[in-house]
């Protein structure tokens, strides 16, 4: 295999080995695990290699089965790409290790069908991150969400019926993603997205094109869970299979962050965008503030710490909206170096919640009583996650939350601003409420849970991982923005 | 009345387009019968199928399928032929369509056979008790 073409095999090695799995999973349940964790291993690692190779030589764009652009399917594969790319890879490969241990408690001789749908999700999401065709994404994304579908419903009671409520939302959000394109096709015969943004200037029809981003964008944020939208999340999250909630929480809204700022900048102008209707971006601003400071408000209410967590999701998805639209390029860095922190964090959270539940079997706040002396490891960790997500120094959350709040100050958008200070101090009571009932309460009254050790060791070991990532990426934020995610900003910024 | 009645026969694929939508997008929202929902999504994909085949439509003009030796040596007239792209991308629309309606069939038959009942108030009211 020649090293061009390295970031297809990135993409076909989790979608082949699905098929695999699925076949050889039948007969051994002994295959699963090393099948799976062996093509996410080879992506990570392979996804890794064209990162440095990008970083190198700069962006490139390859055209699948040489039929040349504007007429064939391109796949671009630039810095912001490239670091989606190991992003969602490297998060798949660590929440893989604890998926396979909870998916063999929670859905017993269904792991072939599990790790089957898991693994085309893995394969949706990195082709969405590599294509540049309007149309192309439409179908990705659909591959990336009827898996979700799948995969939630294979949770235990509510879920089937969180499931149909979220292809019902989903699926009028993925139209309405397909009515734009439609709009933009009548209106320039193109679906690749630089060949669209090249025709856009020379032609008129103002309303045509901004009902197209209009229908695009509502589209999206259905998908991403934006606010006003955000309905069918918390469920569909929560009550999904562990291992499902694992994958899926960490990836499927901040790939679609991504999608948003693909979808706006490669194919519409900052002209169009920002110049243009001042209002609108005001607007968008305005609505991302109010995102964050009723998610937030709503976590507050949970008595579980899944659910709590899926509002702050939400909220977290209010963040990066907001600070796409701040329209300068500290907001810009602040939303991208987002989506990476907020994956890890998310990530981190979210296997600490399966190593708990692995023993457990409930996270609700009263059964969490006295957890710390039980599972010291997997709550330290636990801490370093919510540290993360309240954005205390040392961690990564504290630098892209900085970079948000100077991009709202510099754009002069006060509440905006304010809404982030807001949100840190709920997630500081937030977590803080639960390190007390963890730390300080004592489990007596409680169902004795004497026995409850320390979760097993393949679901500590990514634990740890994900922990000791977001310190890292937290004291390497310097570099990281300059070598890499101010290459990786949108073109006029 | 009359410039009315002028705009909407002279584009009147897009009328049917977006009255068809929106029946759909009612159903899905304002009914409380799951396979009704499912249905107001059909025809919610449906008028946006229609949108795009319509769109595609030249009068009088024939299908994409020419001689190679004619073409060579005529050349292509665009007026004389149906633009296929549309086409071609509705007959993915209609597979993801299918796909999702497959798995909400799906999973409406484990709801079925979970609360015995497909009305959302009855089963509330059952996940209230």
């Amino acid at each position: 295999m020649s090293t061009s073409n390295l970031h297809v095999y990135v993409m076909a090695a989790p979608l082949l080995t699905a098929f695999f799995v699925n076949l050889v999973g039948r007969v051994s349940k002994a295959w699963i695990a090393p099948l799976t964790l062996g093509c996410l291993a080879f992506s990570s690692a392979a996804s890794i290699i064209v990162l440095g190779r990008v970083m190198a030589y700069g962006g490139f764009s390859y055209t699948v089965g040489n039929w040349q652009a504007p007429y064939g399917i391109e796949l671009v594969v630039d810095h912001l790409s490239a670091v989606m790319l190991v992003l969602i890879s490297v998060v798949a490969f660590i929440a893989t290790m604890s998926a396979l241990k909870s998916t063999s408690q929670e859905l017993p001789d269904q792991e072939y069908l599990f790790f089957t749908l898991y693994l085309i999700l893995i394969a949706g999401l990195l082709g969405l991150v590599l294509t540049a065709d309007a149309f192309n994404l439409y179908v990705l994304l659909e591959i990336t969400s009827i898996t979700t579908y799948g995969l939630i419903a294979m949770g235990k009671g509510r879920a089937p019926l969180a499931s149909f409520n979220y292809i019902i939302m989903g699926s009028i959000g993925a139209s309405f993603y397909l009515l734009g394109v439609g709009y933009l096709y009548l209106m320039t015969g193109s679906l690749n997205m630089a060949d669209i943004a090249q025709i856009l200037p020379t032609i008129g029809g103002g309303a045509a094109i901004a009902t197209a981003l209009a229908f695009m964008l509502v589209g999206l944020w259905v998908k991403m869970a934006f606010f006003p939208l955000h309905g069918w999340l918390p469920n569909a999250y929560s009550l999904a299979p562990t291992g499902a909630a694992i994958l899926v929480a960490p990836l499927m809204t901040k790939v679609t962050i991504y999608l948003m700022v693909r979808v706006m900048f490669t194919i519409f102008s900052v002209d169009l965008l920002f110049l243009q209707n001042p209002a609108v971006q005001n607007g968008i601003v305005w609505a991302a503030a109010l995102a964050i400071i009723c998610a937030s408000s709503l976590a507050l209410a949970q008595r579980d710490l899944k659910r709590m967590l899926t509002y702050i999701i939400v909220a977290e998805v209010g963040y990066m909206v907001g600070g796409v639209w701040l329209a300068n390029s500290t907001g810009m860095t602040g939303a991208i170096l987002h989506i990476i922190n907020d994956a890890l964090m998310t990530l981190c959270l979210f296997l600490a919640i399966a190593a708990i539940l692995y023993r457990l079997g409930s996270v609700e706040f009263d059964s969490l009583q006295g957890i710390y002396r039980k599972m010291p490891i997997t709550m330290a960790a636990f801490t370093v996650g919510a540290f993360a997500m309240i954005g205390i120094p040392p961690t990564a959350g504290f630098f892209s939350k900085w970079y948000l709040l100077l991009g709202g100050i510099e754009a002069g958008q006060w509440g905006y601003v304010v809404a982030l200070l807001f949100s840190s101090l709920v997630n500081a009571v937030l977590f803080f409420r639960i390190i007390e009932i963890g730390y300080f309460h004592k489990d007596g009254e409680h169902h004795g849970h004497e026995k409850l050790a320390e979760a097993p060791l393949s679901m500590q070991v990514p634990l740890l991982i994900s922990a000791t990532a977001l310190i890292v990426i937290g004291l390497g934020s310097g570099p990281l923005v300059e070598k890499i995610i101010k290459l990786a900003l949108p073109v006029g910024f | 009345m009359d410039q009315i009645a002028a705009l909407i026969i002279a584009k009147y694929n897009y009328w049917i387009y977006v009255t068809l939508m929106m029946i759909g997008f009612y159903a899905m929202i304002g009914k409380r019968n799951l396979v009704k929902k499912l249905i107001g999504l059909n025809i919610f994909q449906t008028a946006i199928i229609l949108m795009f085949v319509s769109a595609g439509v030249k009068k009088g003009a024939k299908i994409p399928i020419l001689d190679k030796h004619h073409v060579m040596e005529h050349g292509v007239n665009v007026v004389d032929i149906v633009n296929p792209v549309p086409h071609v991308l509705m007959l993915t629309a209609i597979v993801v369509a299918v796909s999702v309606t497959g798995v909400a069939l799906a999973i409406l038959l484990r709801i079925y056979r979970e609360y015995g009942t497909l009305e959302e108030d009855e089963i509330l009211e059952k996940l209230g008790r």
